[in-house]
């Protein structure tokens, strides 16, 4: 267990390093991210106009929601789908079964290597510079900063293992670079980051609470803007929770039938 | 003690053709013509600790196909496999810690990062001491002479050094089983001399049993000295080198270098007697001589060759591992 637990967090600082390697991509990302945030803050103050709330969010737990929303991201964003496709697509994924780890578990620790060094080096440094620019309020109350990382965990698991689908699905589907591209999308409006779920109509609403989405990004941007009161932020945590379980069926189906019929593509 | 043994092994993959044609292309979106191909067909096999063995074949004969098998990478659609007493498919994670592998054409390292790092994860993956990395790992590096690369990212490695740096990764849990897939493919002499010496002392000093696919026929004459033939996903031949050398052809290759172009025809009417085969040569006006008969055959077939024809060059060999296996591919088994 413990020589289990030092080889992941080897797979961690690999990771690190990795990212280290391609300085360039990490500063055009806060870059990226900064434009983001600051299209949507201008957005959304045209939207609200004079009006001080919509839906029960005021217009400075709207630019906390973006800003945090967007730091979220950062962290439970990773490109395993792409990297799991490209090594099957590749025939590398050869070499990873001659090792004597779990192939899946590794890709989850790469995921969160890259995650903690966003988190760290980007979401933590843009958040203060994102605070002196535009009207944001953090909480003074450290349970809410407590129960926000228990969230952002869970969004790291779903969004990870929404991944791992997509990423095993190349077995089958042997091109995949469409799937994981509709993925992206459905992730980025279904899941809160780009419109709280609150906004959608009432419809739309009811579809999305059985889909796993919202608990990536809605969830833990309404318990940081403290959109959640009381015992919502409870049993929102448990549906996070739900899904964390839920998840793990069809991933151990699809990785078993994936084993064996693992054709490696390129001799 | 057999570390492998391998009995009626089959792999046959579905490959799926398309239709001519636009039409074609619909039909094929509702039903697909496929057709199925034996990769690897009926194969038993069983190899002793300490063996080293050349697998080799043609490409497209199943050698891949059957390493990718017994490395529990593929799944066998029939036959027993058992690998250092177990079932690679099923025991994966115990299974591949016994094994080593290197793919001549994949990259087992991280790309981005320096060769060490990687080192130092296969370390942790492969749950190894401090004391047995410091002591094995200190002589791979020496060996492999790799010491100086250790700290480049592997992308900035030519393939020689890559190919080292791998074998080293390979090795790193000493296993008692090494799988070598085209180690040697595109490297240069020097390269390719180092990397035999190395596999030949680690065979010595651990009894590790190697089982190796190339092209380079060098490498089987320099390393192993038993052969498995592969043709069309079956076995032809498994043996001692030597013996396939024996069985295959006795006698003696002449090479003849005419002064003025000669016809193929002009040779054979003139050698009739003799139990020869001509073939065109390497070079301009070369011929080459396949005589099966013993050395007074060929010093008789020679004299009348020089004395009807100036010759600017003459060669005699034994004939070549090379050559018996381009008969073989060409001709099929026969003898032995």
């Amino acid at each position: 267990m413990v020589s289990r637990m030092s080889m992941y967090l080897e797979m961690l600082r690999i990771r690190f390093l990795m990212m280290l390697a391609y300085r360039t991509n990490y500063y055009s990302g806060i870059l990226i991210y900064s434009i983001n945030i600051g299209a949507y803050y201008f957005l959304w103050q045209a939207i609200y106009g004079g009006q001080e709330s919509i839906q029960d969010l005021s217009i400075v737990q709207m630019t906390t929601y973006v800003a945090i929303a967007w730091m979220a991201r950062a962290f439970y964003f990773n490109n395993i789908d792409r990297e799991i496709a490209q090594e099957i697509q590749e025939g590398k994924v050869a070499v990873e079964m001659i090792r004597p780890y779990n192939y899946l578990g590794m890709k989850t620790m790469q995921g969160l290597g890259e995650g903690l060094f966003r988190l760290l080096f980007f979401s933590v440094p843009g958040m203060v510079i994102v605070w002196l620019v535009f009207p944001i309020s953090f909480s003074n109350d450290l349970s809410i900063w407590g129960l926000f990382f228990i969230s952002l965990m869970f969004s790291f698991i779903v969004n990870t293992q929404i991944n791992l689908i997509t990423g095993i699905l190349t077995f089958f589907l042997l091109y995949n670079t469409g799937l994981i591209r509709a993925k992206r999308v459905v992730i980025d409006l279904f899941s809160g980051l780009l419109l709280p779920i609150s906004f959608y109509p009432m419809w739309a609403q009811d579809i999305m609470t059985f889909l796993p989405f919202q608990a990536i990004s809605y969830i833990p941007s309404m318990i940081f803007t403290e959109g959640f009161t009381g015992g919502e932020v409870y049993s929102a945590l448990l549906l996070q929770l739900m899904w964390s379980v839920i998840l793990f069926v069809p991933i151990t189906l699809l990785w078993m039938s994936a084993r064996r019929r693992l054709i490696v593509q390129g001799g | 003690m057999n570390v492998i043994e391998v009995h009626g092994l089959k792999k046959q993959f579905k490959s799926y053709s398309s239709r001519k044609g636009l039409g074609g292309a619909f039909r094929d979106l509702l039903t697909r013509n496929y057709t199925i191909l034996n990769a690897v067909d009926d194969i038993t096999l069983n190899v002793k600790q300490g063996e080293m063995v050349a697998y080799i074949g043609e490409n497209g004969a199943g050698k891949s196909t059957t390493i990718k098998m017994l490395t529990g990478i593929l799944t066998p659609t029939a036959g027993e496999v058992r690998v250092n007493g177990m079932d690679p498919h099923k025991q994966r994670e115990a299974f591949v810690r016994t094994i080593g592998v290197v793919f001549g054409q994949r990259s087992q390292l991280w790309w981005d990062i320096a060769v060490q790092e990687s080192f130092r994860l296969l370390k942790k993956v492969y749950r190894l001491s401090d004391e047995h990395y410091d002591t094995h790992m200190k002589e791979v590096i020496d060996t492999l002479e790799i010491e100086p690369l250790l700290d480049k990212p592997v992308r900035k490695l030519s393939l020689g050094q890559r190919m080292r740096c791998e074998l080293a990764a390979a090795l790193i849990h000493n296993p008692p089983l090494l799988f070598l897939d085209e180690p040697t493919i595109g490297l240069d002499v020097l390269v390719k001399m180092k990397i035999r010496e190395f596999l030949k002392e680690i065979n010595r000093k651990y009894k590790t049993t190697i089982l190796l696919t190339t092209h380079d026929l060098s490498d089987i004459e320099a390393l192993c000295e038993r052969v498995v033939l592969l043709d069309e996903g079956k076995i032809i031949y498994d043996g001692a080198l030597d013996k396939l050398q024996q069985n295959w052809v006795e006698g003696k290759q002449v090479h003849f270098e005419f002064q003025k172009p000669v016809e193929k025809n002009a040779l054979i009417e003139l050698t009739a007697d003799f139990p020869v085969k001509w073939r065109a040569g390497d070079k301009m006006r070369g011929w080459q001589a396949t005589v099966d008969g013993d050395d007074d055959t060929v010093s008789k077939l020679m004299a009348k060759v020089m004395s009807h024809y100036s010759i600017s060059d003459v060669k005699l060999n034994q004939v070549s591992t090379e050559e018996i296996i381009r008969n073989i591919y060409e001709e099929g088994m026969r003898h032995g």
